[in-house]
């Protein structure tokens, strides 16, 4: 016996209300009327969105940094920690002139994160050394292929334009050790 | 013979034995690092400070300890000596020590390197090393050099062991790789930066500890935990053929020579199995390369475990342990 829920079958006949039938009925009815008039416990989602927290581990972004320029340099520690193996990448070395694209001479010239396969675990973001990945409040979008869900750089890589806003992700130790500018290795 | 003792084990040597190479026939965690000595290179070692040991009794004869901490892989043993490799906390404050100095101009880009993954200062400094620099002032920094069309010199990585003017001195003929400057400004360098065309001038890459000199036909092209290592081999006139190839599906990306546990090429191989290689078909595959279960290469990597050598293993190490209890700082 796997549980204390077992119930030993009792066939004994039945009585005269329960073989009338429609009691039962008017009770499963009863029932049913009683949950419209209970608060839903569904939300209508993409009208209506619940509260999540600040550090809600959601899409990944791939940060530049305060000139512009990508901070990734396809170093493979997020790949490596991935308990998904749901990161890929493919380096590539700068050429002269795109200092201002990449900040490193490495770069990943392909990045790719299969969010069907993530687990939003945020170990990536924690082995990251340069600062690059960041896990953020935005929800995976649903789409209708499988495909749809392998995410490159177009979706990645934050616009220039639009920053996100990863500095509550930071805990204040990091935000701490950050001040002092002689443990950097990001000069 | 010398009769010699480690870290509490003795062991008997031939004379003229080195401290460094008596404990790696003992083998295990009182094995001195080494960054500059290398067993197949003559003449090499003494340079790079990480294998310094503290020789408590110099020998039978003459028992009084030597007065500062001695470069085991350039201290030949005698009678009686009585050396602390691990067991002296005087050896293991020197040895961090010497990492932070040999950390002090090396750029940290890991990140960038491809050597990061097998690269024996990282290594050395993820264990002895603290994990941070009290350094504030800029580091040395060269311009990054082409030697030839298959090798690539970032001075700036460089720790100056001078393993790699040793390969180009005793392996390769027409010697035109050396080291000019004094110093801090001392400096990895060809005549003019002539190529380095030799036939064996490769295997410069794989002494290299650090990721000064790389491959360039593998410059970026994966992380070394991203490849799988194949044991492999060919008939080639020129060297022993036996190799190791890092491949990814059917792509050999790069091709390296053999290493021992102490990361050390026994058997040098040509530029032409290196660089002109680099299909699978071309060679006679042996199966997986075995990689420490330690190392980050091991990832996805799987391998035939040999029981009986994992049972030498374990012996030598209860042994090893049985002897770290019997040693004087720590009787009992």
């Amino acid at each position: 016996m796997l549980t204390d829920r077992s119930k030993v079958v009792v066939k004994k006949e039945m009585t005269l209300t329960e073989r009338l039938y429609l009691p039962a009925i008017v009770g499963g009815i009863l029932i049913t009327i009683r949950h419209f008039f209970r608060k839903s416990a569904t939300i209508r989602y993409p009208e209506k969105k619940r509260e999540i927290s600040d550090i809600w581990r959601g899409q990944h972004v791939l940060k530049r940094d305060d000139e512009g320029a990508e901070r990734c340099t396809a170093c493979g520690l997020c790949a490596v920690a991935c308990p998904a193996e749901a990161i890929t990448m493919v380096a590539a070395e700068r050429k002269p002139g795109e200092e201002k694209l990449y900040r490193e001479e490495k770069y990943a010239s392909t990045y790719e994160i299969n969010m069907l396969r993530c687990i939003f675990c945020g170990l990536c973001e924690e082995a990251c050394p340069k600062e690059a990945i960041f896990l953020t409040d935005r929800i995976i979008e649903t789409d209708y292929t499988r495909k749809g869900f392998v995410f490159g750089k177009d979706k990645l890589v934050e616009p220039v334009a639009e920053r996100v806003d990863v500095t509550k992700r930071q805990t204040k130790d990091v935000l701490d050790f950050k001040k002092h500018k002689e443990y950097s290795h990001n000069k | 013979m010398a009769k010699v003792t480690i870290d509490g084990i003795e062991i008997e040597v031939q004379d003229g034995t080195t401290i460094l190479n008596a404990a790696r026939q003992i083998g295990g965690d009182s094995v001195p690092p080494a960054m500059c000595y290398y067993s197949s290179l003559k003449d090499s070692g003494g340079k790079c400070r990480v294998c310094l040991v503290k020789v408590a009794q110099g020998s039978a004869k003459d028992p009084r300890p030597m007065p500062k901490l001695m470069a085991s892989c350039r201290t030949p043993v005698m009678d009686g000596m009585v050396v602390q490799s691990i067991t002296s906390p005087e050896v293991l404050e020197a040895r961090k020590s010497v990492v932070e100095f040999l950390l002090i101009n090396h750029p940290l880009d890991c990140p960038i390197c491809d050597q990061a993954g097998e690269c024996d200062l990282q290594n050395l400094a993820y264990k002895h090393g603290v994990g941070q620099t009290r350094y504030e002032e800029e580091k040395r920094t060269f311009e990054k050099i082409d030697i030839g069309d298959k090798i690539k010199l970032h001075m700036t990585r460089c720790i100056l062991c001078y393993r790699c003017t040793f390969v180009a001195n005793q392996i390769t003929d027409n010697r035109v790789h050396g080291i000019i400057g004094r110093g801090d400004a001392s400096e990895i360098s060809t005549y003019i930066q002539k190529a380095v065309d030799n036939d064996f001038s490769g295997n410069m890459i794989d002494v290299c500890p650090v990721g000064a000199l790389t491959d360039k036909t593998f410059r970026f092209k994966s992380r070394v935990w991203f490849t799988n290592p194949l044991d492999a081999h060919r008939d080639c006139k020129k060297c022993s053929g036996k190799v190791v190839l890092w491949t990814k599906g059917e792509e050999v990306l790069r091709v390296s020579a053999r290493t021992d546990q102490y990361n050390e090429v026994k058997e040098f191989i040509c530029n032409e199995c290196r660089f002109d290689h680099k299909i699978k078909s071309d060679w006679i595959i042996e199966g997986p390369r075995h990689i420490d279960r330690h190392s980050v290469i091991a990832q996805n990597h799987y391998e035939k475990s040999d029981l009986q050598k994992l049972k030498k293993e374990i012996d030598r190490q209860i042994e090893f342990e049985k002897g770290k209890l019997l040693s004087p700082n720590n009787p009992g």
